[in-house]
Order: structure tokens, then C-alpha cells, then sequence
């Protein structure tokens, strides 16, 4: 009896180390943007003078990029958490559509459909959902290696960068411009990549309509709004298009 | 804000983020199919959601005394470059650079 156990420790290991190299190269190229855009965070945080145990843990525990630039926002402003909640709510809206996606993906994987749902980001979903490994690579420690490896690379970039913020000193003075950069290029790759317009429009024209209606610090919420409110309108109008 | 308010915002965060990635699943159980409005919101929402994100980072810039000129100039440059050169880190890094060069020298 004593020799069926390695053996089947053995197995699984075997199993593992082949997921993992499967998914290693498909997690490369987030490797480096991860840890380009992980240090410019945790070196904003740094400058805005958080020690870097705030990057560590928010990148670890939050792991969604565009909402931890937001939060070092929300940090610096008056206390308000239920404007905390809703803007995260919004700001991640789109996660619940990676779910649906991913519904019947992450079936039967145990106790690691917990954790792939939990660091669901935007590259790990893309990857998970886009890439199928090999048929003798088990998909569920494929698709379990890739999140984790994404996981890795931001918070070691976030805290690097932190870290790097107490040794190298320059003027840091409009550092956090690089989250505005990151949204530009998104919205022009998703502008490419699709040829109607009328959503990315949308979202576009309801915000700076209500930020010029209701100011800086009360736009949010409004646009979002505003923004449902246009595609149900615009739904409407198809169904009734394609009904007649 | 205190650290202990500090901690709840994260906290809040941190809920809030794993409430939209962990809703689908707890309300779509293995085998049921959404409702079609979910659907459609499901295709269109991502493209608004970055607009928006876009407006929400350059907020503040339009009542500073250039009202948003510096952002304008490099967001236009990000647009040009990405254009030109479809690289992600590049158009970031660029852009990012040119913006801090110009509110410390130039603006």
C-alpha cells in the first residue's frame, strides 16, 4: 500500500508542471505590461505617500488595475463609503459580463473555480477564455497557473515600484497621468476592434455631458445612469426594428 | 482620512470588486441561461465603461486654470502614436512622459 501514494503525488505533480508550462508563455507578454504598469502604480502610491504595504495588499487583495488607480483617488478624498462602493460597482461593471462568459469555462473545477473567479481580471479572463491548452494539459490547473502568474506579476511589479519610490527620487508631478493613458489606449483598441461605434459613444457622450452638467465630484453615478438608461432605449428600438 | 478609514475604503473595494466578479455565478448557477437584456448589456457595456473611465481621469483638469489643454496635448499624442504604432506600453509610457514634461515645465 505504502507505494500508491507517491506514486499518485507524483502524478498529480506531473500534471501540475505541465499545466504550468503550458501556461506560462501565454502569460509573458502580461508579464511585462503588468510590471511596467504595477511599478508606475505602487510608484504613484509612493509619491502620494503611502507606505508601500498599501500597493502590496491592494494590488494582492483588490486586483483589478484600473479600479486600485481609482482607489488612490478615493483614498486622498473625504471619507465616503458608499460612494466608494458604487463607483467600484460601476467601475468593474463589466466583470459581471466576464462571468457570464465564463459560467459554463469555470464548471467542475472545485476549489479552484473560487479562485479563478476571484482574480478574474481583464488579461486573465481574455487569456482563459480565448486560449485552450493542448488536449493533455488539464484545463483547470492551465487556467488556474494563468491566473496565478498574473497575480504574481502585478503585485510584484506594484510593490517594486513602491519600493523603487524610497530609492530613486524625481519630480513626480503628473505620474498619475499614466491611468489616463491606459483608458486612451484601451478605448482605442476596443474602437478598432469593433465597427459599431454607438456603445463606445455612448459612454463617452452621456459622461461628459453630466460632467458638465453636475461637476467633478457628482458626474459619476448620473453618466452611469444615463448610460443605461441610452441602451435600453436603443434596445428598444431594435427589437421593434427587427419585429416589423 | 484616518487609517482606519483608509482600510474600510479598501475593504469596500475589495467587496465591491469580488461582488462583480462573483454575482454571475451565485445568480446563474451551473445551467441557467441569463435573460436576454443581461445579455445585450454584456456586449455593449464594456465599450461604454471606458469612455467613462477616460472622462473620470481627465474630471478635474477642465476648472484648473488651462482647462485641460496639457491632457488634451497628450491624449491627441497617445492617439497619433497608437495609431501608428499599435504599441501598448509605448503609447502609455510615451504619453505619460510628455504629459509630466509638460505640467513641470511647460503649463
Amino acid at each position: 500500500m505504502t507505494h500508491v501514494f507517491p506514486k499518485k503525488i507524483q502524478q498529480v505533480n506531473n500534471m501540475k508542471t505541465k499545466a504550468f508550462k503550458a501556461a506560462l508563455p501565454h502569460t509573458l507578454p502580461i508579464c511585462v505590461g503588468f510590471l511596467f504598469l504595477g511599478m508606475s502604480y505602487g510608484f504613484l502610491m509612493q509619491s502620494k505617500g503611502f507606505s508601500f504595504l498599501y500597493p502590496l495588499l491592494m494590488s494582492l487583495f483588490i486586483f483589478a488595475g484600473s479600479m486600485e488607480f481609482v482607489t488612490v483617488n478615493l483614498l486622498l478624498s473625504a471619507f465616503n463609503p458608499l460612494y466608494a462602493f458604487f463607483l467600484t460597482l460601476m467601475v468593474n461593471a463589466r466583470h459581471l459580463f466576464y462571468g457570464i462568459s465564463m459560467l459554463d469555462r469555470y464548471k467542475d473545477m472545485g476549489w479552484k473555480k473560487f479562485y479563478l473567479i476571484y482574480g478574474m481580471c481583464d488579461e486573465s479572463f481574455s487569456i482563459n477564455c480565448i486560449v485552450s491548452p493542448p488536449p493533455d494539459v488539464d484545463k483547470g490547473w492551465f487556467m488556474f497557473f494563468v491566473t496565478l502568474l498574473n497575480h504574481l506579476y502585478w503585485v510584484a511589479g506594484a510593490t517594486l515600484g513602491a519600493l523603487l519610490g524610497y530609492v530613486i527620487h524625481f519630480d513626480t508631478k503628473g505620474i498619475g497621468f499614466v491611468m489616463t493613458a491606459l483608458f486612451v489606449v484601451m478605448f482605442i483598441d476596443q474602437w478598432e476592434e469593433r465597427s459599431d461605434h454607438t456603445p463606445a459613444l455612448i459612454g463617452l457622450g452621456c459622461s461628459l455631458a453630466c460632467l458638465l452638467l453636475f461637476k467633478a465630484d457628482n458626474f459619476i453615478l448620473p453618466a452611469m445612469a444615463l448610460t443605461v438608461l441610452c441602451f435600453a432605449l436603443k434596445r428598444d428600438n431594435t427589437d421593434k426594428e427587427t419585429d416589423t | 482620512m484616518t487609517t482606519s478609514q483608509q482600510i474600510i475604503t479598501v475593504l469596500i473595494v475589495v467587496l465591491g470588486t469580488m461582488l462583480t466578479r462573483f454575482l454571475p455565478f451565485l445568480i446563474f448557477p451551473e445551467g441557467k441561461t441569463p435573460p436576454r437584456s443581461i445579455l445585450y448589456l454584456g456586449t455593449v457595456l464594456p465599450y461604454a465603461v471606458i469612455g467613462l473611465l477616460v472622462v473620470y481621469c481627465i474630471k478635474d483638469a477642465l476648472w484648473e486654470p488651462f482647462h485641460g489643454l496639457p491632457e488634451a496635448i497628450a491624449v491627441s499624442s497617445i492617439i497619433i502614436l497608437h495609431k501608428w504604432k499599435k504599441n501598448t506600453l509605448l503609447s502609455i509610457g510615451a504619453g505619460t512622459v510628455l504629459y509630466m514634461a509638460l505640467v513641470q515645465s511647460v503649463f
